[in-house]
């Protein structure tokens, strides 16, 4: 299964995947209108800025054994069967379990108090908009072992 | 100081009903111009340190940024310009020479310009390139005076060292240290995928780039940086540096500030202080003094590598063609006075030298005439802009042509002219690792390979149109071209009619 | 209105060849004129010759100048630079007849001669061979001379030529009164009124004699390549340049016509890799070496050389050709009517394909 994955050597920390990324998620047709909110969109993957000068994007791993969905006290993180980790707002209560699971850090309060995370753009009908914006090829879209 | 005689060249205009404060303009200039003021909580630049990179225009996701050179005028005077002006506040602040980057910007005649090309009609048809074979394949090197063949008729005439390249276009010299280590992969990786050449220019070569030494020129320059015997046999032909179009008379010149560690280890020279080559080879005073090189470095690598030798245009630069042609070259390279460099005093930038169409015209014609054309294949480069400029250049008689500043403006250069600061944010006129980073091999090689099929595409829909389907056809051709604009003395100079005649 | 070698002058045209595999003189010149007479209207009127070979064959180890001359104070300057470096042994006006098309006819002199090489040394040229002082001495006539034009010069054979149609450029040369062996004619569509009898085809350079119908796009690039080794291309005519790069080839390389064909009709790349190895190499090497002698946009030649003759088109065949044979004698033409003129029923006919070069080499059979 095809997942978002970044090659750190060519990561620059512009940070352009975060706007990209919470611009496409905010449901905006325009990105100025969707930052001139009171309440800016929120990013589903956050750039580490290291003092070395490497920069890294995180974002949800979709790992095969999901320590999210398995914390979750609701049941609003689910897998789906190609393998991507969905969440339903609606059933998320912000217990924050989930954000205590990931060892990644993957998750993150969205405006609205519920939990968020990178479901691969599946429910914005394109491909990964990090993937597509990022100025120097460092996030890619594909099947890895 | 008080005082501010130089107001900043550039003003940066930002849209606030745009800006969405990313800061993605903060993070990747290196000239340190945007900041986020949280106080203000907007962002704010400071325009004095920018160099119109456009980098930050070229990312902003809203096109909120755009830069534009400032209104704030000195009063006009066609012989004072305000650049002139500047231009003595600077030296009488710092008592140095001025030093610039990239081509000569001037106002002076652009020959390309002035020529027009043929087409075929009625009596000759043209060709159609999507359905005949149309052939852009060339051969560099020196060719036999005559052809012997054995009993069974095959050759028997054994030709002196080639470099066969697929399309006539090469990468010019550039030299590591000028640019990154990132740069020099996606040439020499574009230049092996295309079946051309690219060239290490005086900066050495890497280990790790030894790999792509079938499409490789090393170059030998008057500082002899990196030259070792694994160098020498590494590439597919050695070029001695004689002139850069940029700056003819003087060497190359690297500002201490871009001699990293790595640098260092490639040029076999220390770091951080200033590599500047000697202008002349110290041991080439003299033609005769040149043969001798160029027969030891032929000795060196066992006979086995074409020799270029490489100057600029300038005044008699048909002499001076004609000595090398005799003098055991197999190729020469001419370098206009457009041609870009990383770094060159000002002055000699933009008043030495002089175009290469002109040059061209001028040595193809007097080898010609001097019945010693085949001796050597013609490689010129200083402002080649297009691939109608490689068109003309070849019917003018060049066998090939150098790219060195539209290489760069496909992965990313704007012609900013701020290399020899070293603070390139695309990297790459740097040596910056954080810059560098900036500038992907992969979407580099792409962008440099998909600039030669176009131009080769390009090049065979006019040749195409001339009812030409093998280059060769074209070399030297000139009556496919035709001035307009031209005087007369200029059309004598170029050999070529003027548009109606 | 300028002329050829002031000004290029583009054109169609018609060609045609006969030649006799045995080399006997059994072909009278009025069979040529026929077969190009059919073309007529492939020609306007501006240009027509022939070539004949095999026709003077009481003086066939002598030279054959044809000159044109338009004063006679050229004739007298020429004849005079004959006499010094040539033993001329013969000469004459070559007989025409009136016919009413062909007007302003300069005067048109033959002379059979010899060159005199001990007379070449007083020109500082030591050694030379024969043939290079004749070309040198045509060249030098033909540049200095004002007025006179040698436009034939090789030995045992001539080209006629003259403004007008072949059929009646054929009538006024008495052609009908020699016999060869061997012969070519031309019928020029020039787009440009020369009025110049000089500019008309054939054009010759010792016995090699070329028509050709076509314009080549790499007309500037093969002259200044081919201007390197001593030739002058005075004329700027296609015909011109390619007679001097099958000489150069020919005679001063040495290679046959068969590799002269791979030169300047030469395989596409893309045909080496279904070539034999060795033979793939040698036309890789041929067309590195000779690369400015490759000659693009549309041609179709007939060369005629002392006992053979050589057919080529270019490589995208844009000119026709046709080759057809009967009882030992071969015809060549822009078209299968001109050969069925003179020839009915034939052995075979075809056309040969782009690139692919007709070659006949005369086999006497030993008396």
């Amino acid at each position: 299964m095809k997942r978002v994955y970044v090659n750190e050597e060519w990561c620059l920390g512009c940070h352009l995947c975060e706007y990209e990324c919470a611009f496409a998620n905010s449901g905006e047709t325009n990105i100025v209108k969707a930052f001139k909110r009171d309440r800016k969109p929120i990013p589903r993957l956050h750039v580490e800025d290291a003092e070395n000068g490497i920069h890294f994007a995180v974002s949800c791993r979709q790992c095969e054994v999901p320590y999210c969905v398995l914390g979750c006290i609701t049941g609003a993180l689910s897998k789906d069967e190609k393998g991507i980790i969905h969440i339903d707002e609606n059933k998320c209560i912000g217990c924050r379990t989930c954000m205590l699971m990931c060892p990644y850090g993957a998750l993150t309060i969205n405006n609205n108090k519920t939990v968020t995370k990178c479901e691969l753009c599946t429910n914005n009908n394109q491909e990964p908009a990090c993937v597509q914006n990022c100025p120097n090829n460092a996030i890619v879209f594909e099947e890895r072992e | 100081m008080g005082i501010n005689l130089l107001y900043p060249k550039y003003e940066v205009i930002r849209n606030f009903d745009r800006c969405i404060e990313c800061r993605v303009c903060e993070r990747q200039c290196a000239n340190e111009v945007h900041s986020y003021d949280p106080e203000l909580k907007r962002m704010v630049a400071d325009e004095s340190k920018c160099v119109d990179c456009q980098r930050c225009v070229a990312l902003c996701p809203t096109r909120a940024l755009k830069i534009v050179e400032t209104d704030n005028t000195f009063k006009k005077n066609v012989n004072w310009k305000q650049q002139t002006i500047e231009e003595v506040y600077r030296q009488a602040e710092s008592g140095g020479v001025l030093l610039s980057s990239m081509g000569n910007p001037q106002e002076y005649p652009v020959y390309w310009d002035k020529m027009l090309i043929n087409a075929s009609q009625v009596t000759n048809p043209s060709i159609d390139p999507l359905r005949e074979p149309m052939e852009t394949k060339v051969f560099l090197g020196k060719k036999p005076k005559n052809i012997e063949l054995d009993e069974a008729g095959n050759v028997k005439t054994i030709l002196e060292p080639q470099i066969e390249l697929e399309l006539p276009i090469m990468f010019s010299a550039m030299s590591y240290g000028s640019i990154s280590e990132n740069a020099h992969k996606a040439l020499a990786r574009a230049a092996t995928k295309m079946g051309t050449c690219y060239n290490t220019g005086e900066g050495g070569l890497n280990k790790e780039l030894y790999q792509y030494g079938e499409h490789t020129i090393v170059q030998v320059a008057s500082g002899r940086f990196g030259v070792h015997p694994d160098y020498l046999m590494a590439g597919k032909a050695i070029e001695i540096k004689m002139g850069q179009g940029a700056k003819p008379g003087i060497g190359g010149h690297l500002p201490g500030r871009k001699i990293g560690e790595k640098v260092s280890q490639t040029r076999m020279i220390p770091q951080g202080s200033d590599a500047i080559s000697p202008a002349p080879h110290h041991d080439i005073y003299s033609i005769e003094d040149l043969r001798q090189l160029i027969f030891s470095l032929k000795e060196a690598t066992n006979y086995s590598k074409p020799v270029i030798v490489k100057i600029a245009a300038v005044h008699n630069v048909a002499a001076i063609a004609s000595g090398i042609a005799r003098s055991g070259a197999d190729i020469i390279a001419i370098d206009g006075f457009r041609g870009g460099t990383g770094a060159a005093p000002t002055r000699i930038r933009d008043n030495v030298g002089i175009p290469i169409e002109l040059a061209l015209a001028a040595v193809d014609q007097r080898l010609r005439e001097e019945k010693i054309r085949n001796d050597i294949s013609i490689v010129v480069g200083g402002s080649i802009r297009s691939a109608s400029d490689v068109v003309k250049a070849i019917a003018l008689g060049a066998d090939a042509c150098y790219i060195g500043t539209a290489a760069l403006l496909a992965i990313g250069c704007h012609l900013c002219r701020k290399c020899q600061t070293g603070k390139c944010n695309w990297g790459i006129a740097t040596q910056r690792e954080d810059l560098v980073k900036r500038l992907n091999p992969d979407i580099a090689t792409k962008r440099l390979e998909n600039l030669l099929t176009a131009w080769n595409h390009e090049i065979q829909e006019m040749m195409g149109g001339m009812g030409i389907n093998s280059i060769e056809a074209l070399k030297g051709n000139r009556l496919m071209l035709r001035g307009i604009g031209l005087s007369a003395k200029e059309l004598e100079i170029l050999q070529i009619k003027h548009a109606g005649e | 209105m300028l002329r050829e070698g002031e000004i290029r002058i583009p054109s169609g045209c018609a060609i045609s060849g006969i030649i006799d595999r045995k080399g006997r003189r059994c072909l009278n010149g009025q069979k040529i004129v026929d077969s190009i007479a059919i073309m007529h209207d492939r020609s306007n009127g501006l240009g027509g010759g022939f070539a004949g070979y095999g026709i003077y064959p009481e003086f066939a180890d002598l030279y054959a100048f044809h000159i044109f001359y338009d004063t006679m104070e050229a004739k007298e300057a020429c004849e005079r630079y004959l006499d010094r470096y040539f033993e001329v042994v013969s000469y004459g006006i070559i007989p025409t007849k009136s016919v009413e098309s062909i007007q302003d006819s300069p005067m048109i002199m033959r002379y059979f001669v010899n060159p005199l090489l001990t007379k070449a040394k007083t020109i500082g040229k030591v050694p030379i061979d024969e043939e290079t002082f004749v070309v040198e001495t045509v060249f030098y006539i033909n540049s200095n001379i004002d007025g006179a034009y040698i436009f034939s010069n090789g030995k045992n054979m001539g080209i006629f030529k003259a403004v007008g149609f072949p059929e009646d450029v054929g009538e006024f040369y008495r052609l009908n009164e020699y016999d060869g062996y061997s012969w070519t004619a031309h019928g020029r569509y020039p787009t440009n009124t020369p009025g110049w009898w000089g500019g008309a085809h054939p054009f010759g350079l010792l016995d090699y004699s070329i028509v050709h119908n076509g314009e080549i796009s790499s007309y500037d690039a093969n002259r200044r390549y081919i201007e390197m080794f001593d030739y002058k291309c005075t004329l700027l005519t296609d015909t011109e340049a390619i007679t001097y790069i099958i000489d150069f080839l020919n005679r001063k390389n040495g290679l046959s016509f068969e590799d002269i064909s791979k030169i300047i009709a030469a395989p596409f790349w893309s045909e080496l890799e279904h070539m034999d190895p060795a033979e793939a190499k040698k036309i890789k090497t041929f067309r590195n070496a000779f690369s400015s002698l490759l000659i693009t946009g549309p041609f179709s030649i007939i060369c005629g050389f002392t006992d053979g003759i050589m057919a080529l088109n270019d490589r995208l065949k844009l000119r026709s050709m046709v080759v057809g044979e009967k009882d030992d004698i071969v015809y060549l033409a822009s078209e299968e009517a001109a050969i069925r003129a003179v020839c009915q029923d034939l052995d075979y006919i075809r056309a040969p394909k782009g690139g692919e070069p007709i070659i006949v080499r005369v086999e006497r059979e030993e008396k």
